[in-house]
């Protein structure tokens, strides 16, 4: 066990976890244009924080409580006549704001908010890299089960119908799956920057693809690579661990943009 | 399926009963009854906002009725061909992965139906690559792949010219000769497709008239909606039969012109 014993090696397998079980999700997240809903989602866990902080209750589980309630508000708002970025755009930054206000009135315990909203993926411990675990274990098995189902209504909501499923049922899994992730990458980006694991490696896949499933296998490469290279950089130069491998992800994300329009030809 | 005659099978894949349908509180279809029968090809015909779309979205269930009901032949396969389809461009998706929605195949079948289809080269070929009358082919050979024993088809050759879509109609009513499916379409081309049909359906918020479709040409509900013009359209096609389609569809350019406003 001692490997376990090193802080970075528990950091490094933290974030190869969140990278690995973000890429699948990712890849839906930007194909259904759902990138601000996993913004709003991830906003809302502050709130979340600020509840088990106040009940004295699991931060992962207040965290994964408020993104679930957040997640299926905005899908069944989604259909009341408000565009979906309008929406969005309202319940992330209430959800923030409300949360930061709720943090403030615990002025008896002492938070560190920095640590939620950047997260301290140094500071991770074996009882968080087991939730991490867990969490992405579920999360990927949950989206390959369902992986020909979301894949079919993410391309069109009739042919889904056509072909006997529920587009209603297939989007809950989604919204189930993203609150999971948030909820257990909170402790690694924290809250502004976990949009920035899904959609980041996603995008910086999807030149170098040509089907959904490779797509989201290159993601979880290109996740992982930023999370090593990231952590490694926050190691040698003293910077802060998550936006580290957000930086990293982006440094991926330009050099594969560089890239594409040469594959373009070739292909 | 077994070789069949052409159609008249007592077995209902799809029943319709006094189907009501409504958005946002307007009523766009009332007092439907429809049924289709094994192995027949039936066309809707109708103006813009007749309810169409509306009735085939309740048959295929993404659209649930005010009134009345819709009832599926037990395990009823249904090959669905959209008006048309958006892939985002974040999707990466080539022709023969998007055979594999909603469930995978085997190679064999997918090239038997890239085949039935006439699109048999394209398998690697990335979907948003695709020329329209490329993209509709791949759609049909998707549809193919459940081995339905009801295809619908959406407005299936908008977007094609008149020779691409006479080609695409008589490619349907080989498949249904082959496999024995029911058709169910909507369209525009009322001319080109009337005559592939067993039974026209005239729609218009409700049903104006039904039946083999050079009675539904005649019937002055018909004419009332379309005009004139396309009943002669058809008896020349008609008459015409043993040609091409290609052919006669020098002949009535302007009565689709007529029947599409």
């Amino acid at each position: 066990m001692s490997l376990f014993d090193d802080f970075m090696f528990r950091a490094l397998l933290a974030g190869l976890g969140v990278a690995i079980a973000a890429a699948p999700l990712g890849c839906f997240v930007v194909w259904r244009r759902m990138a601000y809903f996993g913004d709003a989602t991830a906003h809302a866990a502050i709130l979340g924080v600020a509840i088990a902080l106040a009940f004295d209750a699991s931060v992962f589980v207040g965290v994964l409580g408020v993104s679930l309630v957040m997640a299926f508000a905005v899908s069944s708002l989604s259909n009341r006549g408000y565009a979906m970025d309008t929406l969005l755009g309202v319940m992330a930054h209430s959800a923030l704001a409300v949360g930061l206000v709720a943090v403030s009135f615990l002025s008896g315990l002492r938070v560190d908010l920095m640590a939620y909203l950047f997260g301290d993926i140094l500071l991770v411990t074996v009882t968080d890299l087991a939730i991490i675990g867990a969490g992405a274990v579920a999360v990927l098995v949950l989206i390959s089960a369902r992986w020909s189902s979301l894949l079919t209504a993410t391309l069109n909501r009739d042919l889904a119908y056509a072909a006997g499923l529920n587009p209603a049922r297939e989007q809950m899994v989604l919204t189930l799956a993203l609150a999971l992730i948030v909820a257990v990458a909170m402790k690694v980006v924290g809250v502004l920057l976990i949009s920035a694991l899904l959609i980041i490696p996603a995008a910086a896949a999807r030149p170098l693809a040509s089907t959904p499933e490779r797509m989201a296998i290159f993601a979880a490469i290109i996740g992982c690579l930023a999370s090593t290279s990231g952590l490694y950089a926050s190691y040698q130069f003293d910077t802060p661990a998550g936006p580290s491998v957000v930086v990293a992800a982006g440094a991926l994300f330009l050099i594969s943009a560089l890239i594409a329009p040469a594959l373009r030809r070739r292909a | 399926m077994p070789e069949l005659p052409k159609w008249g099978h007592s077995m209902n894949l799809i029943t319709l009963s006094g189907l009501s349908m409504a958005f946002g509180g307007q009523t766009v279809l009332s007092q439907v009854d429809f049924s289709i029968k094994e192995g027949e090809i039936v066309t809707i015909v109708g103006p813009n906002g007749s309810g169409k779309s509306s009735l085939l979205r309740a048959i295929i269930g993404a659209e649930q009725p005010v009134k009345g009901s819709v009832t599926q032949a037990k395990g009823l396969r249904i090959g669905y061909v959209p008006q048309k389809l958006h892939i985002d461009p974040t999707l990466p998706m080539t022709v023969r992965r998007f055979l594999d929605i909603p469930k995978r195949v085997g190679r064999k079948a997918a090239e038997a139906a890239l085949a039935d289809a006439g699109v048999e080269t394209l398998g690697e070929r990335p979907l948003t690559g695709l020329s329209g009358g490329q993209f509709q082919r791949v759609l049909l050979a998707r549809a193919l792949l459940s081995n339905p024993q009801l295809l619908i088809l959406d407005e299936a050759t908008q977007g094609l010219d008149q020779p691409g879509s006479a080609a695409f109609y008589q490619r349907i009513e080989q498949i249904r000769e082959e496999r024995g499916c029911a058709v169910l379409m909507v369209s525009h081309e009322l001319h080109v497709v009337m005559a592939a049909s067993d039974r026209v359906i005239c729609l218009n918020g409700h049903v104006c008239c039904e039946g083999r479709p050079e009675h539904v040409a005649s019937a002055p509900e018909y004419r009332a909606l379309f005009g004139t013009g396309t009943g002669g359209a058809l008896a020349l096609y008609r008459h015409e039969h043993s040609h091409s389609h290609d052919e006669t569809c020098e002949h009535d350019h302007d009565h689709s012109h007529e029947a599409a406003e």
